[in-house]
């Protein structure tokens, strides 16, 4: 379907051709800039562009697809590097060098690249559409292979194919290949929705300790600039204990992008291969183009939601959420609907909660289930945490990591509030750390919630009294305070405490609380503040 | 598509710096144009908007004395582009471009189009060599890193100026190579650009500037930055030096933003700025870095005042997402008569991390800079609690830690116009902790 340019405003740009659905893909002018329908009247089309359109002329060719934006799934994705559109930013620099040039469409896996596949099917037996019919190793991961279609498979042989061959035949001539396309805005269907239950192990004492993260859960990372979000998105993406990650750098900085691919490079897991082969990083820059980075979260969940369907624990990181929304409210602006609160469109909320609604454990095709879990990252304005996008994200997510800017200014890291977080899979978490990891993990984690509440009001106090007010067993409490704030929810994720492991996280709070309980002993034994608090500061080294 | 350029004497509306011209032929975005007023005075301008009845201009200049009967339009088929050069070294510029030092323009070598092209997340190199600025506060605990942009902070009445210019005069690369300053200030009183153009004058052949100076048109605050950003990319990439590009004052750039969006009546956001301000932002900000296997960098220090001092104020608190870190001022340090009036507490530098220790400043730099630190926050904090409950009430401890803030402040922060080179910085930090007897480790 062909027609022109009408009218340019910016990134949105009207054309004159009839019968196109919502969110099809178009293709703008004689450079092909690819956009997406997001207006439909009777007498024109207006479509969002994701490329820059500078030097872009009404009259110019426009050409609908009839197919809406879609995501390529196959093997080859692991390891991979991706803008919003899905593009490989590692072959585009090839074709255009270091600066990002609009160019001809570049295919996200590679075709040519050569696959041992192995059938687990034989000719003569049938297949269902969606139903594996063979698997190739892509790194250390089993990749089985999806059916396109159904039908009873006349030829399927063994080998080693490039993705352009056909893997098998079907009667009837029906090919089947390797790979397949998605349209990124709908949710790959799955085999049915289950409760998640087992807890994803971070590595982070103060989230697996007191605000457990569930495998298939959500989590909300709030903060203001230099909270440290990043960090700890990044850390989490590098040491939580699951098969894939997907990390989205959706409109932040450029030199964090490269920081992380350096280092994902560089860093080993715990079986000692690179962190980049179980990674695929989708980034789209705050100066890359506003539609694109609308898109990649769809993008990327999408990707994610194809290796969960192999039964894969997969990690999906967005940071953050935040520019995802203020995509959505300059594109909503620039087709003069009309705002909601703070300008973000009324259906900021609605489109939040079905993107969140992506996450979650699922029965998949080869009858084992797959989780998705969701850590995004939130950058409230001003650190105010009642904007609408933060409190869209509240209501759709199960845990809450408050990061404080307080906190930050203290360099106490990873800068989550202790009080005002929360985590709805508690009850889940401490069940299965009880079971797994030690019994005493819920008492130890009653113990020492009820010396940071105590500091709290404690502190009060000490604010009007000054410390020489408070009796001995209050300074007492404080000073185990202190530890359990230095030394046990302080976590550098430069060192080695980056990653520090369940059983691990037990033992050092297991430390403190018992050596405060002898203290405490002591103390009413009759011994003197000043002697206990010098013996424990001996034995802590 | 057309080969040349048209001209059109079709002008339907006025409106501040926008100008609607009807009947066009094939305009393009961002294609740039010359309005020639009925008094003989040219302007330039941009297409903005185009739909099927009319072109929306925005004019780089004063529209006074445009008309609509014989105010002719002329399109150039080309995007806006910025003449570059070599020879632009020790120039002085308006922020159109046209030389304001009294020497005739240079030849140029190349023309490049002003508003970027983003760099490939895969080809930066991660930036990890520091830019010495002579500061102990910055150099100290808050290094600028080559390739990272990290704003200022200021309030109004603070001596931001100075410290830019002391940060001008000072700055060395801690490697080698080819350093330069790109100075572009925007929306300058006739005093400070005074100042600066005194600065400079002592810096031959090191800088290149552009300056729109309070008076002068709105809409060059947009571009002057862009201009100042496509020389310095030239002169980093193409000229493998290493330049940074100080951009004073950022308030000014938002306000003329927010001017221009309102008179072409878009929906406001927050403060009346509009949506689209972050990701306008970052079209600056991310322009600084480095690429992979090849030499020059851009870093940034952009410079922006804070309105009511307040660090959630649309302007530093959007600025603060993109850079990487900020150095912020405090009128207190000011009135305690500092200089330079850092608060180093909400100060951070992102990039620090691994610009930093053995081989590039020195092995204690990161134990001194975190010690120093959380000496200071503590001492900060206990100056709170003092002021309620007097300095009696505190322990001994407490009170050693209250002393050591404020020798930070007067012999580790004040400075005054003295340089000190990192080495000068490190020692001195040291002897603080030193004789307040906190252990490095």
């Amino acid at each position: 379907m062909k027609g022109v340019v009408t009218s340019i405003s910016g990134a949105t740009v009207s054309v004159d051709i009839r019968g196109l659905q919502l969110y099809d893909r178009v293709y703008i002018g004689h450079a092909r800039l690819s956009g997406e329908v997001v207006h439909l009247e009777k007498t024109s089309t207006t479509v969002q562009v994701f490329e820059d359109t500078h030097g872009l002329s009404i009259g110019e060719p426009a050409e609908g697809t009839r197919a809406p934006l879609t995501v390529s799934l196959g093997p080859g994705l692991l390891g991979g590097i991706f803008d919003g559109l899905q593009r490989p930013l590692p072959a585009l620099q090839q074709a255009t060098g270091a600066f990002l040039q609009t160019t001809r469409e570049i295919l996200p896996i590679d075709l040519q690249r050569q696959w041992d596949f192995t059938p687990s099917k034989q000719p003569g037996e049938t297949v269902a559409a969606g139903e594996v019919f063979g698997s190739v190793a892509e790194g250390h991961l089993q990749h089985p292979l999806f059916a396109s279609h159904a039908g009873e498979l006349e030829t399927i042989t063994p080998g080693t194919f490039s993705l352009h061959e056909p893997l098998a035949v079907l009667k009837g001539g029906q090919k089947l290949f390797g790979w397949q396309s998605w349209p990124v805005r709908r949710p790959r269907v799955s085999g049915g929705k289950r409760p998640a239950e087992t807890p994803l192990i971070t590595g982070q004492r103060c989230i697996d300790f007191l605000f457990p993260m569930l495998k298939g859960g959500v989590a909300i990372i709030p903060g203001g600039f230099g909270t440290g979000k990043t960090v700890l998105e990044q850390s989490i993406a590098k040491f939580a204990d699951t098969d894939v990650v997907v990390y989205v750098g959706c409109g932040e900085r450029g030199n964090e992008m490269a920081g992380l691919l350096r280092e994902f490079g560089e860093l080993l897991d715990s079986a000692g291969r690179p962190l980049l082969e179980r990674t695929i990083v989708v980034a789209n820059t705050s100066n890359m183009p506003v539609a694109a980075r609308e898109s990649s979260i769809f993008t990327a969940v999408t990707m994610a939601e194809y290796y969960r369907d192999m039964g894969y624990d997969v990690l999906f990181l967005a940071d953050s959420l935040s520019r995802w929304a203020e995509a959505l409210r300059e594109i909503s602006a620039s087709l003069e609907e009309i705002p909601g609160e703070e300008g973000y469109p009324t259906y900021l909320s609605s489109r939040l909660a079905a993107f969140i609604e992506r996450a979650g454990v699922v029965e998949t095709a080869l009858g084992k289930p797959g989780s998705l879990s969701m850590i995004l990252a939130v950058s409230p304005p001003g650190a105010d945490f009642s904007e609408p996008v933060t409190q869209a994200c509240l209501r759709a997510a199960g845990a809450f990591y408050l990061l404080d800017t307080a906190l930050a200014h203290s360099r106490h890291f990873p800068a989550i509030h202790w009080t005002q977080s929360y985590s709805l899979f508690a009850a889940q978490g401490s069940t299965y750390f009880c079971r797994e990891v030690d019994e005493r993990w819920p008492e130890l984690q009653r113990r020492c919630r009820d010396i940071l509440q105590q500091e709290d009001a404690l502190r009060e106090v000490v604010e009007v009294v000054g410390m020489e007010g408070l009796q001995d067993q209050d300074r007492l409490l404080m000073s185990a305070a202190e530890r359990v704030r230095r030394d046990f929810l302080c976590q550098n994720s430069f060192t080695e405490d980056a990653f520090s492991a369940p059983a691990q996280t037990a033992q050092r709070i297991s430390e403190i609380i018992e050596n405060y309980a002898q203290a405490l002993k002591r103390l009413q034994q009759g011994e003197l503040l000043a002697d206990i608090l010098k013996g424990g500061d001996d034995a802590s080294g | 598509m057309r080969l040349a350029e048209h001209c059109y004497r079709s002008v339907c509306a006025i409106r501040g710096p926008l100008v609607f011209v009807e009947r066009v032929f094939a305009a393009r975005i961002g294609e740039s144009v010359t309005l020639l007023a009925p008094n003989g005075q040219a302007l330039d301008g941009e297409v903005l908007k185009i739909d099927t009845e009319q072109v929306l201009i925005q004019v780089f200049g004063e529209t006074h004395g445009l008309d609509l009967e014989k105010t002719s339009v002329t399109f150039h088929d080309s995007v806006k582009r910025a003449p570059l050069s070599r020879h632009c070294l020790g120039r002085t510029f308006n922020g159109s471009f046209a030389p304001i030092d009294g020497a005739p323009m240079y030849i140029p070598e190349r023309w490049q189009a002003v508003s970027g092209v983003p760099i490939n997340p895969v080809a930066r190199e991660y930036p990890r060599e520091m830019i010495e600025t002579g500061i102990s506060a910055i150099d100290g605990l808050n290094s600028l890193i080559k390739g990272q942009k990290l704003p200022i902070f200021s309030c109004a009445g603070l001596p931001a100026q100075q410290l830019v210019a002391q940060i001008l005069s000072q700055a060395r690369l801690a490697g080698e190579g080819e350093f330069v300053v790109v100075f572009v200030a925007l929306g300058l009183s006739y005093h400070e650009y005074h100042f600066f153009q005194q600065t400079l004058e002592q810096m031959p052949s090191r800088f290149v500037a552009f300056f729109n100076l309070a008076g002068e048109p709105v809409v060059e605050r947009l571009l002057a930055p862009r201009l100042g950003l496509t020389v310095a990319e030239d002169l980093a990439f193409h000229h493998q030096m290493d330049v940074l590009v100080i951009v004073s004052d950022m308030t000014n750039y938002c306000d003329a933003l927010r001017e221009i969006s309102t008179s072409r009546e878009e929906l406001p956001g927050r403060r009346g700025y509009p949506g689209y301000m972050y990701s306008d932002l970052a079209s600056l900000y991310e322009r600084a870095g480095r690429l992979l296997d090849r030499p020059g960098s851009v870093t940034m220090l952009p410079v922006l005042t804070m309105p009511e001092d307040d660090i959630a104020h649309p302007i530093p608190d959007l600025t603060g997402y993109i850079t990487e870190g900020q150095i912020v001022l405090s009128r207190e340090m000011q009135q305690k008569g500092i200089f330079p009036p850092i608060d180093v507490l909400p100060c951070l530098s992102r990039l620090m991390q691994h610009g930093i220790g053995e081989g590039q400043t020195r092995a204690d730099h990161r134990q001194i800079a975190n010690r120093l630190y959380q000496s200071y926050a503590k001492g900060r904090e206990l100056r709170k609690l003092a002021a309620v409950v007097g300095k009696e009430g505190l322990l001994e401890e407490d009170q050693t830690m209250l002393a050591m803030a404020d020798d930070f402040e007067r012999r580790f922060v004040h400075q005054g116009e003295q340089r000190r080179d990192i080495l000068q910085t490190l020692d001195l930090g040291l002897e603080l902790l030193e004789e307040y007897k906190v252990e490095l480790s």
